[in-house]
């Protein structure tokens, strides 16, 4: 038994195959929260991904090359277009958006929406034939302890780490990132000096869609990777609880999705090592651990300097002072 | 100040007319309709003809109008449960937990009483476990919100999961008391069935059947509108949803009013679920109280009811229908999903009308006149 067999390093390279989706999903409620916008309908919108994604890879036949990145933008493309409904209500309509964003999850989610289209579509037959494999990214895979953590992960993965660089500095480095955090700060101020309030909500309340639209094909083309009604099984909450626990920065949230892509993975990895602890435990880990930590988070010294942006979850109305 | 372009814009309306109260909601749930048609026709489906199936297993008959109230019975006890929590800005989505729960301690006490017992102490004592049941578990969200400043919505959330993989493991994973170990039950995990004198009560007035969870949540219902309008309690809770720091200088405790309304909302589901169990499943069936997801259409009950606790009852008998509907027609030709998709259009579309009735929209051909800067003097 070599090291890359130990069962630390199995747990941490699973953490990071289970973690990237939490990783899209809530780097897309980043960009849209740091706008002022909630969106509760990630859950939904990464179905609506998840079965978009699922719809391309078993209807059209072809090289994986071609099938698999036009699923993953048609699956950006669906949960986008749930986003754009959470984006008229909530910045056009100034509903509540909280309301809003649960609708969002009910009209698209496990009873709604994706079933109903991967009924019509007749999904759900078998796992599809194009899915994101793993890649020996330099063909270091068997690198000890690094090999198969770092470089033995699915193409989303290394799309992941991406973008998460990217946002990051988007957000930060730029002056649209600034212009961004000014909507979500105070839109006031970001108004009158000419920023787009709404526009710039509206494109990322989108991208952000489509973030998750990604996270849920890492569900049908990947991990699961088959249709399967339901199927992001409330990691859709989870990345809502990662936004908080990341203190809405790219880089800190990467840090928790991995975390609870591992307590997701223990039982998969521990059942496939023969090591006998009952499975209601380790289904309810990642659930109670989202509780504890949102607990920990939301009552440590930190928040103070690192809080959510102060417009978050309030409409904009320019008469309004 | 930039000038608007050609546009719409909203104005607030000074005046809020009564009539909205019924308005809203009836225009909502026939947008949603239209909006549902839309879907439903570009897919190749026929809306006519499926609203028309629905409507037919949900109202046109005696055998679909007591299937509906069967359906509408939990979404009562779900709806209230949220449109309590709501009022007062305590957004619990926790409702799906809180009903397992209470199905949990609900089928558990009458199956501890045993075959002994009268229906008028084992009913009791169900409705009481249910509601303690569901509101223990709500007070969790309710104290991390109230004392550790937790977002409720996520909290309540994880735990329905939590709550659902407590009941399958009860059934499906261990040798748990509320398990058959006997019969059929060796080869197929299924739950103990409550005594027969814990069975809940259902009353017949010609063909139509009326169980004695509808009866009750109905009394609930209106307990909860006195509690709301009539009491101190009342007066509270709209100061602290309403301006919580008022509420704290007037001596009111808001964290404690917080958890207070946290346990009343469970109590609420808790009751839908001992009600589930005793009044029609008579077992803890976990797999199919997850598949009806009462909890969560209960959040589309209230939301359509605007909160109001007497017009839960009318809009949950509405949902009801669709959803037993959607249970008697799952099939070949009735698309799955549609109940879903019906019920997130019908909270779209009311909270869409809520925006159109407080404000109206105005075109905006020329830039509104500027709103001149009053100074506060100091």
């Amino acid at each position: 038994m070599t090291i890359n067999d130990s069962l630390i390093v199995v747990i941490v390279a699973a953490a990071i195959y289970y973690g990237t989706p939490l990783v899209f999903a809530a780097l897309g409620e980043i960009l849209a929260e740091r706008s002022g916008v909630i969106n509760l309908g990630v859950e939904g919108m990464m179905l609506l991904g998840a079965v978009g994604a699922s719809w391309v890879a078993a209807t059209f036949d072809g090289p994986a090359g071609i099938v698999l990145p036009i699923a993953l933008v048609v699956a950006m493309l669906f949960a986008a277009a749930g986003a754009a409904i959470h984006a008229v209500l909530t910045i056009t309509l100034r509903v509540n958006q909280i309301i809003s964003g649960l609708a969002l999850t009910i009209f698209a989610g496990i009873a709604g929406v994706s079933s109903y289209l991967a009924g019509i579509w007749k999904l759900g037959q078998g796992p599809v034939p194009n899915q994101f494999d793993r890649v020996d990214l330099f063909g270091l895979s068997d690198a000890p302890v690094v090999g198969p953590i770092l470089f033995n992960q699915t193409g989303l993965t290394y799309l992941s780490w991406l973008a998460v660089i990217a946002v990051s500095v988007y957000l930060f480095r730029t002056r649209l990132g600034l212009h961004l955090r000014a909507v979500g700060e105070s839109p006031q101020t970001a108004d009158s000096v000419g920023v787009g309030v709404a526009r710039t909500r509206y494109v990322h309340v989108l991208i952000g869609g489509a973030f998750a639209g990604i996270a849920g094909a890492c569900f049908s083309l990947s991990i699961v990777p088959q249709w399967v009604n339901g199927m992001t099984s409330g990691q859709g909450w989870i990345a809502l609880a990662l936004v908080i626990f990341g203190f809405w920065r790219p880089d800190l949230m990467l840090v928790g999705a991995y975390l609870f892509g591992g307590l997701s993975s223990l039982r998969f990895t521990l059942q496939a090592r023969g090591i006998d602890i009952s499975s209601a435990v380790l289904d309810a880990v990642p659930y109670v651990m989202t509780v504890v930590v949102l607990v920990l988070v939301s009552n440590s010294p930190a928040r103070r300097r690192l809080g959510a942006p102060a417009a978050l979850g309030r409409p904009y109305e320019r008469e309004e002072r | 100040m930039k000038t608007q372009r050609f546009g719409f814009r909203l104005e607030p309306r000074a005046d809020l007319p009564r009539y909205i109260n019924i308005t809203v909601p009836i225009l909502s749930f026939l947008a949603a309709l239209a909006a549902g048609a839309v879907l439903l026709l570009a897919t190749g489906e026929n809306p006519i003809a499926t609203y028309w199936r629905i409507a037919e297993r949900a109202f046109l008959d005696v055998g679909a109008i007591n299937g509906t109230l069967i359906a509408a019975t939990p979404l009562l006890f779900t709806g209230l449960c949220a449109a309590v929590a709501f009022r007062i800005g305590f957004f619990n989505i926790g409702g799906e937990g809180q009903f397992y729960i209470g199905a949990i301690t609900g089928s558990g006490t009458a199956l501890a009483l045993g075959a002994d017992t009268k229906g008028w102490v084992a009913i009791p004592a169900m409705i009481l476990a249910g509601a303690v049941g569901g509101a223990l578990w709500a007070a969790i969200p309710g104290v991390l919100r109230a004392f550790f400043r937790t977002n409720e919505i996520i909290t309540s959330l994880m735990l329905n999961y939590v709550a659902g993989i407590i009941a399958v493991y009860l059934i499906f994973e261990s040798e748990s008391f509320w398990r058959d170990l006997e019969g059929s039950g060796q080869m197929f995990p299924k739950s103990k069935t409550i005594p027969l004198g814990a069975f809940w009560p259902n009353w017949s007035f010609g063909g139509l059947i009326v169980p004695f969870g509808l009866v009750l949540g109905v009394a609930v219902a209106i307990w909860i509108r006195v509690l709301q309008k009539r009491t101190r309690f009342g007066y509270e809770m709209r100061v602290v949803q309403g301006a919580p720091t008022t509420a704290r200088y007037a001596g009111m405790r808001p964290g404690r009013v917080i958890v207070a309304v946290a346990a009343i909302s469970g109590a609420l589901a808790g009751l839908g679920g001992a009600a589930a169990v005793g009044n029609f499943r008579q077992v803890l069936d976990p797999k199919g109280l997850q598949q009806s997801g009462y909890g969560y259409s209960g959040i589309v009950v209230a939301a359509l009811a605007r909160l109001n606790p007497i017009a839960v009852i009318f809009v949950a008998i509405l949902i009801g229908g669709i959803t037993n509907a959607g249970y008697s027609l799952q099939g070949a030709d009735f698309p799955p999903g549609l109940v879903g998709i019906l019920q997130g259009l019908i909270l779209f579309c009311t909270l869409g009308g809520e925006v159109l009735v407080r404000y109206r929209l105005v075109r905006t051909t020329t830039p509104p006149p500027p709103v001149p800067n009053v100074e506060v003097a100091s």
